[in-house]
């Protein structure tokens, strides 16, 4: 089964790459361009058929290593081809 | 005064904290690898600077998850010394070994300078014995990651608690204030008992004046003769 | 040969590959057949200019290799010097110019890497990062993203790999516009009896590869890199490989550890044509075969051509031969630091290189074809033409003060702090002095001695004059290195040009050459490794020609390195090298003509003088050895009063100052800002000593300025400037530029 785990940082931390874009973009005159994030993709096979027993996986390196839960949200999209 | 140095895959800090301890104590520290489920017994447990895992993911995380930090976290648990230089406190933070997190530098940009420090000395920690309160030390800085940050609840704690060790100052040729958007302008932060230090700065890197300071020699002294 | 795969080759297949109809025949000729398409692959990427040389070579033979220090000249990885106590330096400099045009970051990481495996396959650890960096115009919009790129991919490989930055230089002209230069330099440090070097030896030894795996990474770069850019060439972005400084590093210490269990037989890294150039090399260097099994090679992406796996430019990978009976070592040590190895093939005695894939022959070439029969050309070229002296009125300037802020307030002059911030200049915790200084200096590590080095040239006087331009290059580096205390021992060179096929072009070459010789004969600093990168030509405009010199130089036992930050309340600033006769200076082709008087034709550039220059030098040496100073600057780009001012820009101390003593408070231009060659700066306050010793040696001397704590540099009552103010605007120049 594939997933995809987006991440981003969480609402009040700073996210400078963010910040940068959303001024290059106003810059370049798309002025109704606010709230820029820059987040982070990961893409991954888990060689199960069962997707409860799948996305509990998923959640578990995510919760451990995958994402800071200090700084980072993250959410769990099965893969279009899985649905 | 047994120290102990842990070379994570991607460590570049290893030999120079190795040849500073040599340098104060005349003795050669152990090095470990990484993937050792032992730690030999010791007073201070050292993770040096580098790109541990070339920072992917984030910065120390995948460091946080190797074997030995499992030890590392079994002799802090017992009240043993950590101290975690640069790439070491981004794998301090991810292993929870203490709180907050090193996000991007505001200023997008890897910055290395010669930085002023002013101590916080609030609690009893051998990292700050030799210091006191509002003194000034000068180390250089290294890093993209040195961003440090926590929410306002844990940030109210830290300070409340005084277990931030160390703040970016301006010296006064007045350029080198906070290098890199840190929350309250932390460089260093303690764990509760103080026998754990995080810190951004190199103090290895200023062990010899015709390298750029003392400041480095003194703290990493200090430190090992509270130790031991 | 009957089992050799079909598919014959066509010149047409061989023009795409960027042969020429009569190299095609002669390979033709040479093989006694056509060569099937794998091979003329092969060819093509070892007859190309980046491999063969094939435009330079002859001139390339005729600069000086041999000195005492010299241990391995040009031809090998990198250079070998020896630095005494049994230790050597082993450096090179090399470019990535056409790469980093096209993706800046990751071709200027690519090309630390590189240069870093280059060293270390020799067996010495890197020590030391350098690099000379030509961008375009300032007005051009590109300009600012190919800097920002180049400079954090630089940091990027360097800072990760975790080998410091010491020095560098980066300056601007329009004619870069379509044709950065990214030149980096490695210096690497080992024991004079642990060299490893890349001749093959042991018939049925065992081929390894090591390192990351191969995919379709900058496939052709190497012919990339041969032929001038149009405006098509931003298409060919996917062509550039990828740097991985953390398996670069996991590499490097993997080769190092395995270095130290009597395993290793021969090492080559894979750079421009992967594969091919690497194991060509070690077969031709050992007189031997090698025979490759392309199925054993790791692969990251899957239907992979014999010509794709042959010429990856896949990065942090290596070749070696090993002995048999250390597999299991090496394949220990590779397993520890999770990296791939494979035995891929065997030494053989055979002298060809022969290609296996799915047990059919795909490529059957005797080496000697592919390095000594490649090609070597006789271009055409013709002399410049004698640029003519600048004659100036040299009316008295209203304000010196006023000229000296302007150009440390624009691109040419101002503090590259922006730059040097982003580059980590103390990791290894030996660095003595930073960039931004005359040289940079590291301790040997376990030594007593220092290395100091410094990458120099002056594209516009090599332009207006390629000889003299040359020469000074030499020159400017031999003096950075004597400023610092160094004694300099050898240099490395990166040929910049354009099109050789050009006759004016190849005219910049071998003068060039024949000035680097010159002065590398005199100086005794001989040319121990280099490298030529031709067609930096965009649409027919090529660059000024910029044939960047790296030069190392050793401090030695328990000697203070010198530093231009030293000055001290009080001292006298003497100028070395001139006399007190206030002749007017030489203002063509000067920052001041090109800046403040708008000149851009060519003129004559200032003329340089050897003996003088080695008999001021020598001067110098001494009087560090006699502890009469220990603060020197060398004059450079924009003459006297810049040295001065960068000498109190450069203090620590607060509030420092000088005055320019009375006899000088004259307004000549070309006095303040001539750039006249073999100068120096010393402060001191041994004056009568300094004075006896230049008398006993014959040295023109002058007594310029005394150094004060009134955080001005005054000239006159009317013409002073601060030099707190002056310090913001010289660091602020970048940082407002980039942001």
């Amino acid at each position: 089964m594939k997933f995809k785990i987006n991440i981003f940082l969480k609402k009040g931390v700073l996210d400078p790459e963010g910040k940068a874009i959303e001024n290059a973009l106003l810059n370049n005159g798309y002025n109704k361009v606010n709230d820029v994030r820059v987040g982070k993709t990961i893409s991954l096979n888990i060689k199960s058929d069962i997707k409860s027993d799948a996305l509990e996986q998923v959640t578990l390196m995510c919760k451990e290593m995958l994402v800071n839960n200090v700084i980072e949200d993250f959410e769990i999209v099965p893969s279009e081809e899985d649905k | 005064m047994r120290v102990t140095i842990i070379t994570f895959p991607g460590s570049n800090c290893d030999r120079d904290v190795s040849v500073a301890i040599k340098k104060i104590t005349g003795k050669n520290p152990s090095n470990i690898w990484h993937q050792e489920n032992e730690v030999p017994n010791c007073d201070l447990i050292i993770l040096p600077g580098g790109f541990s895992y070339g920072d992917y993911l984030r910065c120390g995380a995948v460091a946080a998850h190797s074997p030995v930090m499992k030890e590392v976290k079994n002799h802090a648990a017992r009240g043993g010394a950590v101290l975690g230089i640069c790439n070491g406190f981004q794998i301090l933070l991810e292993a929870k070994l203490l709180e907050g997190a090193l996000i991007r530098n505001s200023g997008l940009k890897f910055v290395c300078k010669r930085v002023a420090l002013k101590i916080n000395k609030q609690i009893n920690s051998p990292f700050l014995h030799h210091f006191k309160q509002n003194d000034i030390i000068h180390l250089p800085i290294a890093h993209n990651e040195g961003n440090y940050f926590a929410d306002s609840e844990t940030l109210k704690q830290i300070e409340d608690k005084g277990l931030v060790a160390l703040r970016y100052h301006t010296s006064s040729d007045g350029n080198s204030f906070n290098p890199n958007g840190s929350v309250n302008n932390i460089a260093a932060i303690l764990s509760d008992n103080g026998k754990v230090l995080g810190m951004m700065p190199h103090p290895e890197r200023y062990v010899d004046n015709e390298l750029g300071g003392l400041d480095g020699f003194e703290f990493l002294k200090s430190t090992l003769e509270q130790l031991s | 040969m009957s089992n050799l795969r079909e598919g014959l080759s066509t010149f047409e297949i061989a023009e795409d590959l960027g042969l020429k109809k009569d190299e095609y025949e002669q390979i033709c000729s040479l093989m006694g057949r056509i060569p099937n398409i794998h091979e003329i692959s092969i060819f093509s990427a070892m007859w190309s200019e980046h491999c063969s040389y094939k435009s330079s070579r002859k001139w390339l033979k005729t600069l000086p290799t041999k000195g005492e220090v010299v241990i391995h000249g040009p031809g090998e990885n990198a250079g070998v010097i020896d630095i005494g106590d049994g230790k050597v330096a082993i450096f090179k400099i090399e470019s990535h110019n056409h790469p980093s045009f096209i993706e800046p970051y990751q071709g200027a990481a690519t090309g630390v890497g590189g240069i870093l495996r280059d060293v270390f396959t020799m067996g010495a650890r890197p020590v030391a990062l350098l690099n000379a960096l030509r961008f375009g115009s300032i007005e051009n919009n590109k300009t600012k993203y190919l800097l920002e790129g180049v400079v954090s991919g630089i940091g990027g490989y360097g800072n990760c790999i975790g080998i410091p930055t010491i020095g560098g230089e980066t300056n601007f002209d329009k004619s870069y516009d379509s044709n950065i230069l990214v030149n980096a330099m490695a210096i690497g440090i080992t024991e004079k009896n642990k060299i490893f070097l890349s001749a093959a030896r042991g018939i049925g030894y065992p081929l390894i590869y090591v390192g990351a795996k191969t995919g379709r990474d900058g496939i052709h770069g190497a012919s990339m890199s041969s032929t001038e850019f149009d405006d098509k060439t931003e298409e060919k972005r996917p062509t550039v490989q990828v740097g991985d400084p953390f398996t670069g590093k996991l590499l490097m210490e993997a080769c190092l550890e395995l270095m130290t269990t009597d395993s290793v037989v021969a090492i080559q890294d894979m750079g421009a044509a992967g594969l091919t150039s690497s194991a060509v090399e070690m077969g031709s260097k050992g007189k031997l075969g090698v025979k490759l099994d392309l199925d054993l090679v790791p692969l990251r992406e899957e239907n992979m051509s014999t010509a794709e796996i042959m010429l990856s430019e896949s990065q942090e990978r290596m070749l070696m031969v090993i002995k048999p009976d250390k597999m299991d070592k090496a394949n220990s040590i590779f397993k520890k630091w999770n990296l791939d190895i494979a035995k891929i093939g065997e030494i053989t005695n055979s002298q060809n290189l022969e290609i296996y894939k799915n047990n059919i022959l795909d490529a059957q070439i005797p080496i000697t074809y592919l390095v000594d029969q490649a090609p070597e050309y006789d271009r055409d070229w013709t002399t410049p033409e004698k640029a003519p002296e600048l004659q100036i009125k040299n009316a008295p300037i209203k304000s010196v003060s006023k000229v000296i802020e302007k150009l440390f307030s624009s691109h040419n002059l101002c503090s590259r702090n922006w730059i040097w911030e982003q580059y980590d200049t103390s990791v290894m915790g030996d660095t003595v002095i930073p960039p931004g200084q005359n040289s940079g200096v590291i301790r040997v590590h376990r030594t007593n001695k220092k290395l100091c080095a410094s990458v120099d040239c002056t594209p516009r006087y090599v332009s207006a004059d390629p000889f003299l331009g040359s020469m000074q290059a030499v020159c400017e580096a031999y003096r950075n290195i004597i400023s610092v205390g160094g004694k300099p021992l050898a240099i490395t060179n990166n040929l910049n040009f354009g099109n050789p096929e050009k006759k004016e072009i190849m005219g910049q070459i071998v003068h060039s050459i024949k000035g680097i010789s010159e002065a590398s004969l005199k100086l005794n600093m001989p040319v121990i490794s280099g490298n030529v990168s031709l067609y930096n030509e965009t649409n027919g405009k090529a660059i000024l020609p910029t044939p960047v010199i790296g030069a190392v130089g050793v401090i030695d036992e328990n000697k203070n390195s010198v530093s231009l930050s030293n000055a001290v309340d009080g001292n006298s600033i003497f100028v070395i090298g001139q006399d007190n006769s206030h002749s007017d200076g030489w203002v063509g082709q000067s920052i001041y003509a090109q800046e403040i008087l708008d000149i851009e034709k060519d003129y004559a550039p200032p003329p340089v003088n050897i003996d003088a220059e080695l008999a001021n030098g020598n001067f110098i040496s001494k009087v560090i050895e006699q502890k009469l100073t220990n603060c020197v600057h060398d004059i450079s780009d924009g003459g006297l009063a810049i040295a001065i001012s960068e000498i109190l820009l450069s203090s620590q101390t607060k509030g420092i100052g000088a005055v320019i003593n009375k006899n000088y408070n004259h307004n000549s231009e070309s006095f303040w800002f001539g750039e006249d060659q073999g100068r120096y700066l010393v402060c001191t306050s041994k004056n009568k000593e300094i004075e006896e010793l230049a008398e006993s040696n014959k040295i023109k001397i002058t007594n310029i300025a005394t150094i004060n704590l009134s955080d001005r540099l005054t000239f006159s009552n009317e013409d002073f400037i601060c030099i707190s103010e002056l310090d913001v605007k010289n660091k602020n120049w970048f940082k407002n530029f980039m942001s």
